[in-house]
């Protein structure tokens, strides 16, 4: 299509010079036809998420996240190895299934994507990400929680958030320092995901001197929680830890309260959202949850703003995250000049990036430094950050927004720093 | 004990929803030989219109029992016409063919009814305005809610006037007279497609019910919902003997019964500590007093497929059987 039309401008443009002024020669109809198609690349980035099926909407919130860094990206108009790039983001979906995960990342990496963002649920991740590391293609994943997904050596595989083992410990410890419970009952969905988190709650919990209750299991289609509430209902306990995603813990949280339990009911990053409310009605008000990172309203305004302005929606959970993995791609990539994942992945393992989610450095595993934890309480059917724990350290979150705002001043300086100490080395 | 007791009433409410959808694949199974796998989604179709209309209707200052009722009473003709819909375009042109061809025109038909489901109400999960409020009673310990107590009396008056049309009525003598023989039917007059179309929409309206009881009850809807329903329902039928309208309801509340008892059981009964001498590496592990079994409660959705798997091998015809003279 562009061939033909330059063909026909420049056939056109000589036909006119040439009938203009016969005697002339038309070489200058060629070389004003050179310029007018500029050099440049078109960089390939892949975005894999649930686009169907039960938490379709965290996939397309991924997905926002990441689109929007491209747009973003693409309106800055990057040069990289003296051409202009033009980066394309390709969405595809893995239908939070492992067995779609890894045909669709193989579909990617035959289509030689520079990048890779995602995937959306550990899972899915980490069989993924195997495919990923033979083609030698970085991967950043935004919400992709469990400690497996680093921990295999690979070079390429990064994530942005924070792990199960330390969400896990922060909730728990939030949990017992808070709340005191004498017994927990602990209940997952048998993925990765919850029963990793789920885990590591049990672990801290024990650690602290606390009964926890044999493990309860469900799948993460299921909507029938009675049986393994009834069951659990028996241990009487204060409390209840539950490793799964919002579209089971909804119903979950409802039929508690319809068995006539009182326990506190906690969560992980996956149902930690206003969603909770709408599913489980009244019960979810008091409800305690955590997230990897820190909350979307907590993330830059100049985020915030963008996202609302395209998508007219607000971010739901993890899109500062896929935003910040798909900004830290192509700035690895301008930093090394060039797109080629063997030549750009030095770079993004030791960049440093102030992000929406704040400042971004990846340690040897690819996991993020000093990542924070979020404890948020349902409060009118809208969760509230109440606190941040990082470190083991927990602050309440008010004074962490103000120490972030005292500390907002001298940011830009600091990131520079990391740079110098690199030089040095 | 309280937890046995709870736990039979948690099962009774899930096997009155298997019941009422198992209802829908009987009387057409009964009336053409047809499983219908289409019937789980036009049970999710009928939960998705109620829940349209029921968001539609929250704030609007009605009583919200009839805001629920109005959402049914839309369901229903709804269901009704997919229902007719389905007969007419996949199963009716195949009457005379093998009998695998409609078996896969079923499947199509529910792969088709799941993604305009998913076009037209996205694929989020719709969280079903919660608008009755829930009361919990307490009887024996037990907890059991006033939704609950609806979902297995409705359940009940439907078999009833299910049984009632089919033996009671001008239209249910002529359902039976096709299920017994078509050919002859037909010569005595029976206008035989106007009665298996009539069937299948009654069996779809009561997947409306259906749909409506577990949209309130779960306080979800999604467009999946009703492949693993379906599936479940249609163990139901078989347990209870497919074709015969009481044994839906047996098979259905049986099934609920026997999933609810097996996901609370299934992990003290596979408790490895409850039997030391065999596995003695264990002991220490026992003494601390952990609880190492085999199984969880997640393998509650087997329970449904163990019971189809045991009645097809020990008595294919089901519990009460397939009484062919009787089925509509």
């Amino acid at each position: 299509m562009t061939l033909n039309g330059r063909l026909i401008i420049a056939g056109v443009s000589a036909i006119v010079l040439l009938g203009a002024c016969g005697k002339e020669e038309p070489k200058p109809a060629a070389k004003a036809a050179a310029p007018a198609a500029p050099e440049s690349i078109t960089i390939r980035i892949g975005h894999v998420g649930p686009l169907t099926g039960g938490i379709a909407h965290l996939g397309k919130d991924n997905e926002n996240g990441a689109r929007l860094a491209v747009d973003e990206a693409n309106a800055a108009g990057i040069k990289i190895d003296g051409k202009a790039a033009k980066f394309e983001l390709i969405a595809e979906d893995d239908q939070a299934d492992p067995k779609v995960g890894t045909t669709v990342a193989q579909k990617l990496v035959d289509a030689k994507v520079a990048g890779i963002v995602g995937h959306l649920n550990s899972g899915v991740t980490i069989p993924a990400s195997e495919i990923y590391n033979q083609a030698g293609i970085p991967m950043i994943s935004g919400s992709a929680t469990n400690p497996q997904v680093t921990e295999r050596g690979y070079k390429v595989t990064f994530r942005v958030v924070g792990r199960d083992d330390q969400q896990g410990p922060a909730i728990a410890q939030y949990l017992s320092a808070e709340r005191k419970p004498k017994v927990v009952g602990l209940i997952d969905d048998a993925t990765a995901y919850g029963e990793g988190i789920a885990n590591e709650v049990e672990k801290t919990l024990k650690a602290a001197g606390i009964k926890v209750l044999p493990r309860e299991k469900g799948t993460d289609k299921t909507t029938d929680w009675k049986a393994v509430l009834t069951k659990v209902r028996r241990g009487n306990p204060d409390a209840v830890f539950y490793g799964g995603m919002d579209a089971t813990g909804g119903p979950l949280l409802k039929q508690s309260r319809e068995l006539g339990m009182k326990a506190v009911f906690s969560f992980g990053d996956g149902a930690c959202t206003n969603k909770m409310s709408e599913l489980a009605g009244p019960a979810a008000e008091g409800m305690i949850c955590s997230q990897a990172g820190l909350p979307p309203q907590a993330a830059s305004k100049k985020f915030l703003d963008a996202y609302k302005a395209k998508f007219n929606v607000e971010p739901i959970l993890y899109a500062p995250f896929t935003y910040d993995a798909a900004n830290l791609l192509i700035a690895a990539m301008t930093k090394a000049n060039s797109a080629d994942p063997a030549k750009y992945l030095p770079e993004l393992a030791s960049i440093s990036h102030a992000g929406a989610t704040g400042k971004i450095k990846f340690d040897e595993k690819g996991d993020r430094k000093d990542a924070e934890i979020t404890i948020f309480t349902m409060k009118g059917g809208k969760i509230e950050p109440t606190a941040v724990l990082q470190g083991g350290k927990s602050t309440k979150f008010d004074d962490f927004i103000k120490a972030a705002a005292a500390a907002a001043a001298p940011a830009a300086p600091a990131a520079a720093e990391p740079a110098k100490d690199e030089a040095k080395k | 004990m309280e937890t046995f007791l709870q736990q039979l009433f948690n099962g009774l409410t899930l096997g009155a929803v298997y019941a009422v959808v198992a209802l829908g694949y009987t009387m057409v199974y009964g009336i053409i030989q047809l499983i219908n796998f289409a019937h789980g989604e036009v049970v999710m179709i009928g939960a998705m219109v109620a829940f349209t209309i029921i968001t539609l209707l929250a704030n609007s200052g009605l009583p919200p029992v009839a805001i629920v009722l109005i959402g049914t009473s839309c369901a229903i003709p709804v269901c009704m016409i997919v229902g007719y819909a389905l007969e007419r375009i996949a199963y009716r042109p195949l009457r005379n063919a093998p009998r695998l061809a409609p078996l896969i025109t079923a499947i199509g038909m529910s792969i088709v009814l799941q993604h305009v489901a998913m076009m037209v109400w996205s694929r989020n999960n719709l969280a079903f305005p919660q608008i009755i409020k829930t009361e919990t009673y307490d009887i024996a310990g037990a907890s059991v809610t006033n939704i609950q107590i609806v979902i297995v009396i409705l359940c009940l008056v439907l078999m009833g006037g299910l049984l009632w049309l089919v033996h009671r009525t001008r239209l249910g003598i002529s359902m039976r007279a096709t299920a017994q023989n078509p050919r002859v039917a037909g010569l005595m007059g029976v206008n035989i497609n106007r009665e298996i179309a009539i069937t299948f929409a009654i069996g779809a309206a009561l997947g409306a019910v259906a749909g409506v009881m577990v949209g309130s009850y779960y306080g979800i809807a999604h467009y999946q919902m009703g492949a693993l329903l379906g599936l479940k329902a249609f163990c139901a039928a078989v347990l209870g003997g497919i074709g015969n309208v009481p044994g839906a309801m047996v098979g259905g509340l049986l099934l609920g019964v026997i999933e609810a008892l097996g996901a609370g059981y299934i992990g003290d009964l596979t408790d490895l500590c409850a039997v030391p001498w065999l596995f003695a590496g264990l002991a220490a592990r026992c003494a601390a007093g952990e609880h190492i079994s085999l199984f969880g409660s997640n393998y509650q959705d087997v329970f449904a497929f163990l019971v189809l798997i045991a009645v097809l091998v020990l008595r294919p015809s089901g519990l009460l059987g397939e009484r062919v003279g009787d089925r509509a």
